[in-house]
């Protein structure tokens, strides 16, 4: 088994890198969904999930019982084969394009063979990344016909419409980003924003010779729109289209879609993070007096776990008494881990990446709780006559600034 | 394991062919298409052509397909009649692929194997970008002067014109 196991490292290193990202990934999605409905919850004025256990942090788990305990219906007349595989398709290209994302700069060993932290590492990540984002609307679309009823059928059209107009601003407002590392690996484009300018981090937001500010929102409002979120959340107008693509859908195939989503938010704010905001890079420069900066993660574990101690002891349940000040232990103690100086040096990458997606992810919840949904006659507006000149004008300005500068 | 690869992709890609010719309903067909698509990008894959591989998707499987879906979606397209082997079929169709299918496997078989390879550089990105807007710069225009062309004809035939309403 050993002998088996070295001979094929890579094929074995591979599959226990895809479990391992897999639990996490799934773990992710549904506390994000615990996340997203505590944040829309305080923007509203209201507690959300606080029931099952401390702070309603089961409540994910209560979630997926349901899913899967609850009757899985089968509506009259549906196209059998594909209304199965579209949430299946769903699903599975969202999880396969987490799995182009690299995490850290760091190595693991792995049946002695050193890899990266991520799946895959190709040099043309972005492209392939696109490539299997852009099949995602098949989900949308296929869920929407299969069904044989109306609203989903009117949702998927109007999702798959929405998809493939604003898939074309979001391509080509990564281009200034693309001309500006000259690779189109997502590696490379971390490293080549690495370096400060006057103690300012060189990102490619904020970096001569073309920042990529008008990218950068013109990336994330298109998003936004490609992952079905409000305020573009027409596929799924509840006032108009009941649930829009997956009325007709229940149980574990609806949890396929809603987990899609949430997978796909993910892979969004890591791009995000990857092309506008220098990836894994830390804002501040590892040498001279800004060194303590190394510390940041462990001081923000411990303070994190501190808090949590403090108000786990405030609870009102005996349960939540017990378990949120060990949650805050734990926490603490990998805080004070962080701190040795065998794992500083690994952690940095990691933190300041995760650090940043979460960012990204509060930003989505964010608009989701403040902003109303548009009409669809100013979605399209939008997308056609405002976002793809803007993103055009971003290629010509970048590559114009690139010539001048480049000698 | 590569040519393992190469079978395996050449099969699905086959099987996804005479699937969309054998189904009945449109939807089917757009999905075996998008089958034999995928397909394709991952036999481009086996050859080295990383970059063709991943714009096959994006632009055949990703975009153009999902249009055909749309529009099978919006037309509402049931499913196809039969012919049930019209006469056509039988007296010129089945002649003529015999004929095909014979020279292919004749083609294949005496001069297929002598054909010299292409040999591709590590990453063919940079070399074709190069090839496109230098050498063939002006082809290449042309190209996408008849797309646009061909995209002012629809919208003029897609307007209503005025008084219509």
């Amino acid at each position: 088994m050993s002998e088996f196991l070295t001979q094929h490292s890579l094929l074995a290193s591979s599959v226990v890198k895809t479990v391992i990202m897999l639990l996490l990934v799934l773990t992710a999605l549904a506390y994000l969904t615990w996340f997203e409905r505590k944040v829309v919850a305080r923007i509203q004025s209201r507690w959300g999930p606080y029931r099952v256990g401390p702070h309603g942090l089961l409540q994910p788990l209560a979630d997926g019982i349901k899913f899967m305990m609850k009757e899985d219906p089968m509506p009259a007349g549906v196209d059998k084969f594909v209304y199965l595989l579209a949430p299946l398709l769903a699903m599975t290209l969202a999880l396969t394009a987490l799995g182009l994302i690299p995490f850290g700069p760091g190595t693991i060993k792995l049946f002695g063979r050193t890899t990266a932290l991520g799946i895959s590492d190709l040099n043309l990540g972005l492209l392939f990344l696109f490539a299997i984002t852009s099949l995602g609307v098949y989900g949308v679309a296929l869920a929407g016909w299969a069904s044989n009823s109306k609203y989903p059928l009117l949702g998927g059209l109007r999702s798959s419409a929405q998809m493939v107009s604003y898939e074309l601003s979001l391509t080509l407002s990564v281009v200034g980003v693309l001309l500006m590392a000259g690779s189109f690996s997502l590696r490379e484009i971390i490293q080549s924003q690495s370096g400060w300018w006057h103690h300012i981090p060189r990102w490619n937001l904020i970096a001569g010779p073309a920042p990529q500010i008008l990218g950068f929102f013109c990336y994330f409002i298109a998003a936004v729109a490609e992952t079905n979120r409000a305020p573009f959340d027409l596929a799924e107008a509840e006032q108009e289209l009941v649930g829009g693509f997956h009325t007709e859908y229940s149980s574990m195939k609806f949890a396929m879609f809603f987990l899609a989503e949430y997978a796909n938010m993910i892979t969004v704010s890591c791009l995000a993070t990857i092309l506008f905001f220098g990836g894994w890079l830390s804002p501040f420069p590892v040498s001279g007096a800004w060194s303590a900066t190394q510390y940041i993660p462990a001081v923000v574990f411990i303070i994190c776990g501190a808090m949590l101690i403090w108000d786990g002891l405030r609870y009102t349940t005996p349960w939540g008494k017990i378990v949120l000040p060990f949650l805050g232990l734990v926490l603490g103690g990998v805080g004070a881990l962080t701190a040795m100086p065998f794992a500083i040096g690994f952690i940095q990458g990691p933190f300041w990446f995760l650090t940043k997606v979460l960012f990204f992810l509060f930003v989505y919840v964010w608009v989701r709780g403040t902003l109303p949904r548009l009409r669809y006659d100013q979605l399209m507006g939008i997308g056609w006559k405002v976002l793809l000149p803007v993103s055009l004008a971003n290629v010509v300005l970048t590559s114009l600034a690139l010539v001048v500068t480049r000698r | 394991m590569t040519t393992l690869l190469f079978f395996a992709l050449a099969a699905i890609a086959v099987a996804g062919a005479v699937s969309l010719i054998l189904q009945k309903h449109p939807i089917h067909s757009a999905l075996s298409l998008i089958v034999v698509m995928v397909a394709l990008a991952g036999l481009y894959l086996l050859l080295g052509a990383e970059f063709i591989s991943a714009v096959q998707i994006i632009v055949y499987a990703g975009a153009i397909m999902v249009l055909f879906i749309f529009v099978i979606m919006l037309l509402n397209a049931g499913e196809e009649e039969r012919t049930n082997f019209s006469k056509m079929a039988a007296y010129v169709g089945l002649p003529l692929a015999a004929i095909l299918g014979a020279g292919l496997v004749y083609w294949v078989a005496h001069e297929g194997s002598n054909a010299p390879g292409v040999p591709l550089a590590e990453s063919a990105t940079r070399p074709l970008a190069m090839l496109l807007f230098q050498d063939y710069l002006f082809p290449f225009e042309l190209t996408s002067i008849l797309i646009l062309v061909a995209i002012l004809g629809a919208v003029v035939l897609a307007q209503r014109e005025k008084g219509e309403e």
